[in-house]
């Protein structure tokens, strides 16, 4: 591995390992918020011992996002110091807020977490729903910080009077805010399949009491409100891609040509060298409808980006398929749940094609997680700020690229193996 | 309100710096010196010993740990060119660190999840102890990098590091030893107050001997500064070197007898005073370097209005975490168990 593709490597591995606890940061204080109310409101002891459980998981899952969180602070400017120099104080402020966000997680989920005997229990929920707002604060605001990278407003400024910037750009980007509601969005979903998943699969062996049942709907609920709004937001995400990165949504698309009246492709696999898509089924004009409202709207493709701009077409194109695939794939599943649930509800513990599509469904809020955040990331290649400082630009001078990359893999799979085993063991008490 | 509006904003947003620096040594550092303990934990009360370690850890170390995430925002934030400069000549230490903070974090979590004397708790306390004394003793180096004069940014920005001053010299190698020293030390004393009976005795006898090794360590290493650093000795000694060091010495005799009288909550309090002198010492040696001899605050300070942002959103942002701060070390804190 070259150098740069080893800081690349490492900073991939390091944020796709945080991204999985960062999103259950958001989306497990939100379970844990809504079992406690309904502990409150109803006084069924079964949503206090959902509460316990999620609650341990948490203090766990918890842990490890915070520390990879500290990693990921330490390498922006192990690996790309040229990067933060010149733009650490314009993003700064985005992380700056997200730290007290952040911060104040941190307190409130020791609070909750070993709390529960020292505080009474509405003080105590309480506890749960500061954690929830401000997890969700945190990643709302560190948005910033990335979407700056896709869409540098005030790169001219800071380039040449950087004393006249305003500290608040980072915060006037309009790309910032449908990302960040759709990537929080994320987070809920992710955790809401996941945990549903859980249950499913507890159901399809036998493990079918009411406590589980209530388990199963509180996720499937939370996961599916955000799973029915992201197509939304991934709309409007995509137009506003198109109108600032149209190079980006021509990788997304694969389309190598500017056309009107362009096509959306559905799966196939693009040739970087040929110019050729394999395999897929063109929808005429959708994308043009897609991006800009208009059938015959005219779509940039990849002949007006010089050939050295290009992203890596196949992993972005395909990418962005798993996204989408993933994204409708528990749309459905939910739906189907809520029908269940709707005309036959005792049947929903007993529906093994159900609780079978609920275990499918299980990985798929991660995979649209991690595959949208590649088709955002690698979409932008070579670039780490976009049409401003070349990725390679951004790259450390420092040897020892190949031990820290060693280093890290193993530490993270290491973690990764014994976090699972340990979850495999938490049952409720 | 007057001072802080005609305040030199790069001496602000160092001081806030210095602050949250203080917090995490002072707060953190007793975490990272629990898992000390709970490394060298031996005798009849092991268990309890370790028992009473992750009962004061447990609900407050995360919150701990965020005041380094804040030092780390507030360098690339307010300091690009310096954190530029760190980023480079500590890369293979940072990575160490981040090491240490992964496991010793990770660790800690894993073994609370299951139940004392399991076979996860007995395999990640070795892990959790060794990465809780590995890391202060890697951050005391950083310590004496950016002060030795071993970091040279040179006025193209390449940053070039002399391997024998910045990692082998003995003072660095002291500074890192007494970084480690001060953890278990705080640790120690903080938990005579947060235990009772025989297991608080023990963390008094513990108390005492970091206490000596923590002065043995800064006998040692006093003589070594004039002539390795000389430019924070110049510092710490201008106009008299009475203030800070004696200040330093009183403050830490006050804390060991303290505990040696048994008053332990005096202990923890000139204790704590006693890491807060040590590195406002180190701070105003340093002044106003970032990075001795080539990188000062001033020269490191970005262009932009981000140090103007800071300490602007620094009272609002203080205004939610203090109450909640507040509230944590009350609930948790206030009355011994």
């Amino acid at each position: 591995m070259s150098h740069l593709d080893a800081a690349r490597f490492q900073m991939a591995y390091s944020l796709f390992f945080h991204m999985i606890f960062a999103a259950l940061g958001v989306g497990m204080p939100a379970l844990l918020a809504a079992a406690e109310y309904l502990h409150l409101r109803t006084k069924d002891p079964q949503y206090l011992r959902l509460a316990g459980t999620w609650a341990r998981a948490t203090a766990v899952l918890f842990a490890i996002g915070a520390v990879s969180g500290t990693g990921i602070a330490f390498e922006l400017g192990l690996l790309w110091p040229e990067f933060m120099h010149f733009a650490g104080s314009t993003i700064g402020p985005a992380f700056t807020l997200e730290g007290y966000a952040f911060f104040t997680e941190a307190i409130f989920i020791g609070l909750y977490l070993y709390g529960r005997d020292r505080m009474r229990p509405v003080a105590h929920w309480l506890t749960s729903v500061a954690v929830a707002v401000s997890g969700a604060a945190s990643s709302v605001l560190v948005t910033a910080a990335n979407a700056w990278m896709q869409n540098p407003v005030g790169i001219e400024t800071l380039r040449s009077h950087p004393e006249a910037l305003s500290p608040w750009v980072v915060f006037t980007n309009p790309h910032w805010p449908i990302m960040a509601l759709h990537s929080t969005l994320a987070c809920y979903a992710a955790t809401g399949f996941a945990v549903s998943g859980v249950y499913a699969w507890g159901m399809l062996r036998g493990r079918t009491d009411s406590l589980r049942q209530k388990a199963l709907q509180i996720a499937v609920i939370m996961g599916l409100l955000a799973a029915v709004t992201m197509p939304l937001t991934g709309d409007v995400s995509a137009k506003v891609v198109a109108r600032h990165q149209p190079e980006k949504l021509a990788a997304m698309e694969a389309l190598f040509v500017t056309r009107t009246r362009a096509p959306l492709l559905i799966g196939g696999l693009p040739d970087q060298e040929t110019g050729k898509v394999c395999c897929g089924v063109e929808l005429p004009g959708l994308l043009s409808f897609l991006a800009y409202g208009a059938l015959d709207a005219e779509v940039m493709g990849l002949d007006q980006v010089p050939r050295d701009e290009w992203p890596n077409l196949p992993l972005v194109h395909l990418s962005f398929q798993l996204m989408v695939g993933a994204g409708l794939a528990m749309v459905l599943v939910g739906l189907y749940y809520a029908w269940v649930r709707w005309r036959r509800p005792a049947d929903v513990a007993r529906d093994r094609r159900l609780l079978w599509l609920l275990v499918i469904a299980a990985p798929m809020g991660y995979l649209a997680l991690e595959a949208g955040w590649i088709v955002a990331e690698a979409g932008r290649q070579p670039w780490t700020i976009w049409k401003a400082m070349l990725t390679a630009d951004a790259v450390t001078p420092s040897g020892g690229m190949d031990p820290s990359v060693a280093g890290f893999t193993a530490l993270y799979a290491a973690l990764a193996v014994a976090l699972v085993l340990l979850l495999r063991r938490l049952r409720h008490e | 309100m007057h001072l802080w509006s005609t305040l030199d904003p790069v001496v602000g947003a160092a001081l806030v710096m210095l602050l949250a620096l203080m917090a995490y040594a002072v707060l953190a550092g007793a975490d990272f010196g629990g898992g000390i303990w709970d490394l060298l934990a031996t005798g009849p009360r092991q268990e309890q010993h370790r028992q009473a370690i992750a009962r004061a850890m447990g609900p407050v170390w995360e919150a701990n740990h965020v005041w380094l995430i804040f030092v780390i925002v507030i360098l690339f934030t307010v300091f690009p060119t310096g954190y530029r400069a760190l980023g480079i000549a500590f890369f293979g230490l940072f990575h160490l660190v981040l090491i240490g903070i992964v496991l010793r974090g990770a660790a800690f979590a894993f073994r609370a999840a299951a139940s004392g004397e399991s076979r996860q708790w007995r395999l990640w306390s070795p892990v959790f102890g060794a990465s809780s004394a590995v890391t202060p003793f890697l951050l005391g180096l950083a310590a004496a990098a950016v002060s030795g004069g071993g970091i040279r940014v040179l006025p193209g920005g390449t940053v070039q590091v002399d391997p024998i001053l910045t990692w082998y010299s003995p003072v660095s190698i002291l500074m890192g030893l007494l970084t480690t020293a001060m953890c278990a030390y705080l640790a120690a004393v903080f938990l005579t107050v947060e235990t009772r009976g025989e297991v608080q005795e023990d963390f008094r006898r513990r108390a005492l001997w970091s206490g000596a090794v923590m002065g043995l360590l800064a006998a040692a290493l006093l003589p070594l500064l004039p002539a390795a650093m000389p430019h924070l000795w110049e510092h710490l000694t201008r106009p008299a070197p009475a203030p800070i060091l004696l200040g330093g010495a009183a403050l830490a005799l006050l804390s060991a007898a303290a505990i040696y009288t048994r008053r332990y909550l005096l202990g923890r309090a000139a204790a704590v005073a006693q890491v807060v002198v040590l590195l406002s010492g180190w701070a105003v040696g340093q002044w106003p370097y970032l990075i001795y001899p080539d990188i000062t605050f001033h020269g490191a300070a970005a262009a932009g209005p981000s140090i103007r942002f800071l300490l602007q959103t620094l009272p609002f942002g203080l205004l939610v975490l203090l109450p909640s701060l507040w509230l944590l070390f009350r609930v948790f804190k206030a009355e011994v168990r």
